[in-house]
């Protein structure tokens, strides 16, 4: 049985210029969704359906795109979650945050929550989908990677290390068809009310360079942070676990 | 000869069999789009373009255009006069006079022709094309020994059966291949093609010393953007195709093929002959294309046909993405064939439709679609550069004398030099000059040759719309390319006759920096100081020289100073280019060597310390070369070196 996947698509921001373009991790959600489907994937966004940049993710090389009609005020998750629950989906890729927006990076959560399925962030690769399971490498810092197995249907969110998404063909995308879905959707009242401003440039901590040799600093560029206060928890209770993180909160100051 | 009517029955069999051979031919090229042309007043043009324009071309090289007047010239009126004479069979002391005439010289042509085959250099197709002169000696022999009765040389009936069978073998032999293979696909195809091509040219700007270099427009939304498949060419493209003699001129002038990356100029027009009739390349007799990926190189591989897309099968990507765009082949064809258009064309396919640009090519055309400059720079930061030059900006001025379109430059540190010595001799000659500041976008250069040409459109329609809102006289720019835009390719989509019109209705010049500086030196507008450095040679960038014609300006500029340039070898419309344009440098397509150190080779021979450059690309490319190499200066740098400032 071929695989029921969802890319999920929002409107990009490009970092200098400001104007909108085909966001760099859900691009990516995009490449991954065509290697594991190929043109049976469906690339899925809430918005206008006459936005421009929708044609620059259909000339990955999409025949169509799904664009659930909403205005910029509503709530994505909702619609969404109503929208996938209606369809047997096996697995649904996401960008870690949108570039535009609240920018929260809790839409897969949410969405998650919502579906009650598993998340796994910052995929590098979905190796293989075997027998209702997936195997998927998780990106780690300093190019490692985790193997880790997981149940369909599963929501995964895209990060940097995972394949980067292909030349967007100027034709291909003139010719896709946007399916424009009616849905239901609630405003967003707290998105709304808010107010955006420049954001201040914070100022950066200043890093003094220990490392005397050339030696040194390659070695601390590439090693391993090493927690001096971490501690492995295997086999304790989940009661216990939670203890510990929540005293680490504490400790730290997160919670008061 | 003993059999009277047999001469005329084999001419009138072979006549009839280049008939139906051309309307054959002429079939495969209506296979291709369709394109207006006047057949009529291109037809009655034909024998001036030939004998002028083409004529100029060929001329270049002296013992070729001899030959070939001889041997061509000579063929024509004798064939006119064999069909009178053996076919008609008018019999005149007189015309038979001629005709022998006309053969003898014929002949003569044919033998230097033949001398020339002897040792051939490489670049000339051997396989039947080595078999041409002997067949051109022989249609000449064979006639000239027939008609001599005829002028009451010899007595009528002179001759046995063996001489007969002799005649008769040369007649079939020659005229098949004068004839038959005229229009069959033979070498003497290029005669017939050829004469058509000149005829229904694509660019019939080009004949009469004109000049026609902007690629014209994709049209976007149809069922195909740019060339998949022969079909998609236009069909006097397709009939240019045809016309190539496989002289390689082309194949000797391409920097690319010299770089011994996977392109020949000559082999790609042969392998798009392959594609419009079908077939394989098994009969190429010419150099391969110097590199490639797999068996690229082996002959008999490429296999085309008119619906069949090329690049998959015919020829491979690499060979359209490692052309730089330098028009030298152009410039040198002979047969006036356009290579460039063809190219882009096809790449036009592999980016819009395909999506597939080489190696930076991809990230450069988002960069450009997203901030309006190749390398993805705040588009806010355009006019960093000019924070010290006190430049007016045309948002506050309304209107000046002098546009200056600073181009992309703006970003790169090494350009700003250029620019800020242009913006230097210019306060000195009190130009009234703005400049639009952020405004300005990229001008398109690189995503046209890139084959985007929606991202191209799409500039060129904003940048129009901005230039729209301002009055100005002259725009002046230090980029060859963005000069070539402006000047040759907005046309198309200026609507509101932004440039074509202008604020003043006198139309707007639009002027290389060079240009424009030599006005001022002229007018007397900027005083120099004489040049006291060492030897200086001058590099001609293609979009400067072959795309626009202008040689003179940076020349006479150079020799104000004092400076007698050590020409190169390869200068003017020969000069050889530094493998910036086109987006080569982008698409980066393996070879041998680098094109810009094969350049610096042509500089370093003349023994100058100095290059001047009147194009950023060029300077780029050139100052890339390793060390120890001749100084590397544009022109407005130079001259700001010799500028005397008055003091006040």
């Amino acid at each position: 049985m071929p695989l029921n996947i969802v890319s999920l698509v929002s409107v990009g921001r490009h970092p200098q210029s400001g104007r909108a373009r085909r966001a760099e991790q859900d691009s990516r959600a995009v490449e991954l969704g065509l290697k594991l489907a190929d043109t049976a994937l469906t690339v899925l966004h809430v918005g206008n359906p006459d936005d421009p940049i929708l044609r620059q993710y259909a000339g990955m090389g999409l025949p169509s795109l799904t664009v659930l009609k909403q205005e910029d005020s509503v709530d994505a998750v909702p619609v969404l979650q109503r929208f996938l629950e209606q369809k047997n989906i096996d697995i649904v890729l996401t960008g870690v945050r949108a570039e535009s927006g609240e920018s929260s990076g809790m839409v897969p959560y949410l969405l998650a929550h919502a579906l009650g399925w598993p998340v796994v962030a910052r995929v590098a690769d979905i190796v293989a989908v075997k027998d209702g399971k997936a195997e998927v490498l998780l990106a780690l810092p300093r190019g490692q990677r985790r193997a880790v197995s997981i149940q369909l249907p599963f929501i995964a969110s895209m990060d940097h290390a995972a394949e980067a998404a292909r030349q967007s063909a100027f034709a291909v995308g003139l010719r896709a068809t946007v399916e424009s879905v009616e849905s239901v959707g609630e405003v967003d009242q707290i998105r709304v009310d808010w107010q955006e401003s420049v954001a201040k440039i914070r100022p950066k901590r200043l890093k003094t360079v220990k490392a005397k040799t050339a030696a040194e600093r390659f070695k601390a560029a590439t090693a391993k942070p090493e927690g001096g206060t971490g501690k492995v928890m295997k086999n304790e209770t989940p009661k216990e676990k939670a203890r510990a993180i929540f005293d680490l909160l504490l400790e730290e100051k997160v919670i008061r | 000869m003993v059999i009277d009517w047999l001469p005329s029955v084999l001419i009138t069999t072979l006549l009839v069999l280049a008939v139906v051979g051309g309307v054959r031919r002429a079939n495969l090229w209506r296979a291709g789009q369709p394109e207006k042309v006047n057949i009529v007043a291109g037809l009655l043009a034909l024998p001036r373009r030939y004998l002028q324009d083409l004529h100029h071309v060929v001329e270049r090289d002296k013992y070729m255009s001899r030959s070939h007047v001889a041997t061509a010239g000579g063929f024509v009126l004798s064939m006119i006069l064999v069909i009178l004479v053996h076919v008609f069979g008018v019999s005149s002391q007189l015309l038979a006079g001629a005709l022998l005439v006309s053969l003898v010289l014929m002949f003569v042509g044919a033998l230097f022709i033949a001398k020339r085959r002897l040792h051939p250099p490489s670049r000339l197709s051997k396989g039947p094309w080595m078999r041409l002169p002997k067949s051109l000696l022989m249609f000449s022999l064979t006639f000239f020994v027939l008609t001599l009765p005829m002028a009451d040389i010899l007595p009528e009936g002179t001759g046995s059966w063996l001489l007969t069978l002799v005649l008769s073998i040369g007649i079939v032999l020659s005229l098949s291949e004068m004839l038959f293979g005229m229009t069959w696909g033979g070498p003497m195809k290029h005669a017939f093609a050829g004469a058509l091509h000149l005829a229904f040219h694509r660019r019939p700007e080009r004949f009469g010393g004109g000049r026609s270099t902007g690629l014209k427009p994709a049209v976007l939304g149809g069922d195909v953007h740019g060339v998949a498949k022969p079909s998609d060419f236009k069909w006097n493209q397709l009939l240019g195709f045809d016309a190539c003699v496989q002289c390689g001129k082309c194949e000797a002038m391409c920097p690319a093929f010299a770089a011994g990356q996977p392109l020949n100029p000559k082999k790609l027009i042969q392998d798009m002959v392959v594609g419009l009739a079908g077939g394989t390349d098994a009969n190429y007799a010419g150099s391969p294309y110097p590199a490639g990926k797999g068996d690229a190189k082996v002959l008999g591989n490429a296999k085309g046909g008119i619906d069949n897309v090329i690049t998959a099968g015919l020829i491979d990507a690499d060979t359209l993405w490692s052309c730089t765009t330098c028009r030298a082949c152009v410039e040198e064809c002979p047969m006036m064939i356009e290579h460039v258009d063809a190219i882009v064309d096809m790449r036009r396919f592999l980016t819009m439709e395909k999506g597939k640009t080489p190696n930076k090519g991809a990230e450069i055309l988002e960069n450009i679609i997203a901030t309006d400059n190749p390398n993805g720079y705040a588009p806010a930061s355009r006019t960093h550069w000019a924070a010290d030059q006190n430049l007016p900006l045309m948002k506050q001025k309304q209107t000046a004398e002098v546009l200056f379109w600073v181009s992309d430059g703006a970003f790169d540190m090494r350009s700003q030099r250029i620019l800020r010595a242009f913006v230097a001799l210019m306060k000195a000659a009190n130009v009234d000059v703005a400049i639009l500041g952020d405004e300005e976008l990229d001008c398109g250069d690189v995503a046209r040759r890139l084959g985007d040409d929606a991202t191209f459109q799409q500039l060129a329609t904003r940048n129009l719309a901005t230039l729209g809102k301002y009055k100005f006289s002259k725009i002046v720019t230090t980029d060859p390319h963005a000069y070539h835009c402006l000047r040759n390719e907005y046309g198309d989509f200026d609507v509101d006759g932004v440039l074509s019109k202008g604020g003043s209705g006198q139309g707007v010049e639009v002027l290389h920096h060079t240009t424009f500086l030599n006005q001022l030196v002229q007018q007397g507008l900027l005083k120099l100081s004489a040049f006291k450095g060492g030897k200086v040679t001058y590099h001609d960038p293609c979009y400067l020289g072959r795309y626009n014609g202008e040689y003179e300006a940076p020349r006479a500029l150079l020799e104000s100073l004092g400076i007698e340039i050590a020409e190169m070898e390869r200068s003017a419309f020969r000069s050889r280019c530094c493998g910036g344009g086109g987006g080569a440098p982008i698409t980066d397509i393996p070879g041998e060597r680098r094109i810009a150190d094969m350049r610096m080779e042509d500089i370093t021979q003349t023994g100058a310390e100095l290059v001047a450059v009147g194009c950023q690309q060029c300077t780029a490319m050139l100052e890339g070369v390793v060390e120890p190499r001749p100084v590397v200066k544009d022109i407005a740098e130079i001259l700001l070196g010799q500028l005397i400032e008055e003091v006040h």
